[in-house]
């Protein structure tokens, strides 16, 4: 299995590509790839579905099923496949290259999420605020005291 | 959400304060200059961004359902502004949750009356932020007409970070077609400065994560996620990154700098407040609007445009 680091340095090779629509298109793979990471990292088998006809939307679906913050890089799962459809449509028109680099900018952001959010838990949730950060015992001890202290049931000395 | 804001209950949170000061410096000099009443939410408190939500989202609520009960009760306001991306979310989501958990709103009863208040009544405010208040007061025309110095000349890429439009449900008024905000594509910030005569870019990173909670310690990721965004929108072109989110403009500033120092890669985009700018254009000194509080320094830029 290739590291994040590998993968990064392909996605700076591929921007370079004198071939946007091959390029492109191996981004989007690369991508895929970055999202299986995550996925199986979760324990889970990664989806060999498609969504609005592309792997890597159902991938991103998959990896934020029980995981709100992973929305955070929603966006820009889309907005790799629109670079990839920009590409795809006019491969010879004169922007195409600088479409690749765009395509290049996002992998990379996506990879660097991914990435930084499997090393750090919380990457995403001051976003999302969808669910506490940790749950176990010492914070709910923690509510608890203070709910007990607002009701006015803790003796003070 | 369709409406004139001309006197609303600003809502600065606790970033606006400290490294954020800029942001309300700006956007109290242009409500100034606009004649748009903003009348602070008295003794207001943290919307419960950061640590509390950590041991409990509803604690979050309740402080959130605080600020709005004391616009709504005490001060008699229907609309709170809240220019912080982080304020702006957590005001948002205890309104959904207030209308939708009981076990949010039983949480949100005892606490006030614990702490002397009125609760808050879900549906008695409606929460903006300064996008959304610039954009219905005056939208582009109202700010066309205004416009002494123009932003002509001047590429922005417009970056509206992640709690703007995420999750979607908490926004029910975005998503509705012509004149609302987009939860995908956001762009009201890209209307008000090209009416302001900016040449936005098209930056395919406008709702990418910015590190969010870890942007603001020394964190590696945060600075490579930051790094990516402001090389993003050099690719594109930009000369300056515009944000309309203290947390997501602080992060941008410092870890630019951090990215130069710790992996030696250097970025010139400037990065300022949509209010800087827009503040700029409507003819206020560049004191005025706080500039020289930021860390990235654009003055360089802005003469160069003549606009400082």
């Amino acid at each position: 299995m290739r590291s994040f680091d590998d993968i990064e340095a392909q996605i700076g090779e591929l921007e370079k590509s004198g071939n946007p629509l091959e390029a492109v298109a191996e981004m989007l793979l690369l991508g895929e790839e970055v999202l299986e990471r995550w996925v199986i990292g979760r324990g889970q088998e990664p989806t060999q579905d498609t969504s609005e006809g592309f792997r890597i939307l159902a991938l991103h679906k998959q990896g934020a099923r029980g995981e709100p913050s992973f929305n955070a890089c929603r966006e820009t799962c889309r907005e790799l496949v629109y670079h990839h459809n920009l590409i795809e449509q006019s491969p010879e028109d004169e922007k195409a290259g600088q479409w690749l680099i765009m395509a290049g900018v996002v992998a990379r952001h996506l990879l660097l999420f991914v990435g930084g959010k499997m090393e750090v838990e919380g990457l995403g949730e001051f976003c999302c605020s969808s669910k506490p950060l940790h749950q176990n015992e010492t914070q709910d001890q923690v509510m608890e005291q203070l709910k007990t202290g607002l009701r006015g049931e803790t003796t003070h000395a | 959400m369709n409406k004139e804001y001309k006197k609303v209950a600003y809502y600065p949170g606790c970033a606006l304060e400290g490294s954020g000061h800029a942001y309300n410096t700006s956007t109290k000099a242009i409500g100034k200059k606009l004649g748009l009443d903003l009348v602070e939410v008295k003794n207001w408190n943290c919307c419960g961004a950061m640590e509390v939500k950590n041991i409990d989202p509803k604690l979050q609520t309740y402080l959130s359902s605080r600020v709005m009960s004391i616009a709504a009760n005490e001060m008699g306001f229907d609309t709170v502004m809240a220019p912080c991306n982080g304020c702006y979310h957590n005001l948002k989501k205890a309104e959904y949750d207030l209308e939708h958990d009981d076990s949010s709103k039983e949480v949100v009863d005892e606490l006030s009356y614990k702490a002397g208040h009125q609760t808050y009544e879900a549906g008695s405010i409606e929460t903006i932020h300064a996008l959304d208040w610039l954009k219905n007061s005056l939208g582009e025309e109202g700010i066309k007409e205004r416009v002494k110095n123009s932003l002509k000349g001047l590429k922005i890429a417009n970056y509206y970070g992640c709690m703007y439009t995420r999750p979607r449900h908490i926004f029910p008024e975005k998503d509705q077609g012509e004149g609302s905000e987009s939860t995908s594509k956001p762009h009201f910030m890209d209307d008000l400065l090209a009416a302001a005569g900016a040449e936005n870019v098209d930056y395919p990173l406008k709702t990418a994560c910015c590190g969010g909670a870890h942007t603001l310690s020394d964190s590696d990721t945060s600075t490579k996620l930051v790094l990516n965004l402001l090389k993003g929108a050099e690719a594109c072109g930009a000369d300056v990154i515009a944000t309309e989110c203290p947390t997501c403009h602080s992060g941008l500033e410092m870890h630019q700098v951090r990215a130069e120092t710790v992996l030696g890669e250097k970025t010139n985009v400037k990065v300022l407040y949509f209010t800087q700018l827009l503040g700029l254009a409507l003819g206020l000194k560049p004191r005025k609007l706080g500039i020289h509080e930021n860390i990235s320094d654009s003055y360089g830029l802005l003469k160069e445009k003549g606009l400082a």
